[in-house]
């Protein structure tokens, strides 16, 4: 049996409630429903273009409802992704100093491809690309 | 870290045989976890050929067969032979249930693999130790929570706010779910477990409780309540037939509820 002092109920107890959570829940589904229309519409965008060639597919990417469609789809695929990682890392790794790392490196390479992502986008649609 | 094998003084190293005696008519291996915290040594699977013909139906009269007839040293929990006091949940044929209502013919197979509940530390043979499953249970205050003055005679309540407990109060705290779900193996100390779960719940929706806010504050949590991924173990193991997952998703939803 364990050398612990501490009650069965204080361990049970631990550090409380965070009170928080309902709120990556609920993120958590919404980005998925969101996910459902713009990987959709992604999808048959990018089949269209399979036999384009580079200006045409420029010149689609950088009409205003393709490119903010663009934008919207990384954002909200990058957030879930980075929910989901999350939540997985919080699973199964239990030390704090490796899962701090590691959530702090989920976030970090989530924003750092996110934001490369969108700026290439922006890059294109606002004319820089050619 | 989560622990893919096990630590090496809890590996299961093979055991004594005990053959059935002679003129034994239909035989069934039983192989059964064994462990003895006296004795030095590592756990070991036991082989026991019974014969069935010799005792009732059930797992748990092999059992008990086991310990009369055949040896006396092996260590089980049971005490009401009809499924209604949890006493002698184990891991039968792979699956969380209760040994007195499982009948052996129900696993297919000439042999038939008996062990203690997972992930929980073992007193002895089929004995876990359930103090935390207990604790986890108590820190959810599973009474009832009231502001208003105690009534002249009881609380009332009507007969469909009544309904909305079935399902949830026949719960006998066995551990079938709680022990046979992945979450609660990588995260026991942290997260309620699905047992716990279904009784917050059913304090959460029962009408005379005035704490339902309170309750859900102390719910509200990315490792107590948030472990939860409806992996369903829960609901399949359960041997009354609850809905564990159900309840956890209710518990969801009601957090949802008072955001939006």
């Amino acid at each position: 049996m364990s050398t612990e002092f501490r009650t069965p109920l204080s361990r049970a107890r631990g550090l409380g409630s965070a009170k928080h959570g309902a709120a990556h829940w609920i993120a958590e589904r919404v980005s998925a429903l969101a996910l459902i229309p713009l990987v959709l519409w992604a999808v048959f965008g990018v089949i269209r273009l399979a036999r384009a060639d580079f200006d045409t597919a420029v010149a689609w990417l950088a009409s205003p409802v393709n490119a903010v469609l663009m934008v919207l789809l990384v954002l909200v695929a990058f957030w879930h992704m980075q929910t989901g990682v999350r939540v997985i890392i919080e699973d199964y790794i239990h030390k704090l100093l490796t899962k701090s790392v590691l959530l702090l490196a989920n976030l970090f390479i989530v924003s750092l491809a996110g934001a490369l992502a969108i700026f290439s986008i922006l890059k294109v649609a606002l004319g820089g690309a050619l | 870290m989560v622990e893919l094998a096990l630590p090496k003084n809890s590996r299961v190293q093979k055991g004594r045989h005990h053959p059935a005696p002679a003129g034994a008519k239909k035989v069934k291996t039983f192989k059964v976890y064994r462990y003895d915290p006296e004795q030095p040594g590592n756990p070991r699977w036991d082989t026991y050929d019974v014969d069935i013909e010799a005792c009732g139906p059930m797992v748990l009269d092999v059992l008990i067969h086991i310990k009369n007839e055949i040896d006396p040293t092996l260590a089980f929990r049971r005490s009401c032979r009809e499924g209604v006091c949890g006493s002698c949940a184990m891991n039968i044929g792979g699956r969380n249930t209760l040994a007195c209502t499982h009948g052996h013919a129900e696993i297919p197979g000439k042999e038939c693999q008996i062990a203690p509940l997972p992930s929980m530390p073992v007193v002895k043979d089929l004995v876990p130790d359930l103090t935390m499953f207990y604790a986890q249970y108590a820190s959810i205050e599973p009474w009832l929570h009231t502001k208003t003055p105690e009534p002249q005679q009881e609380w009332r309540q009507s007969p469909e706010d009544r309904e909305k407990l079935d399902g949830l109060y026949e719960c006998i705290l066995c551990a079938c779910c709680t022990t046979s779900c992945p979450s609660y193996w990588w995260n026991g100390e942290k997260y309620l477990g699905p047992a716990t779960l279904l009784h917050a719940y059913r304090w959460l929706i029962d009408s005379r409780d005035e704490a339902t806010g309170e309750r859900l504050d102390a719910l509200e949590d990315p490792f107590k309540l948030y472990r939860c991924h409806t992996i369903m173990n829960c609901a399949q193991v359960c041997p009354k037939g609850l809905n564990p997952a159900k309840a956890i998703a209710e518990v969801k939803k009601m957090l949802v509820d008072r955001v939006i």
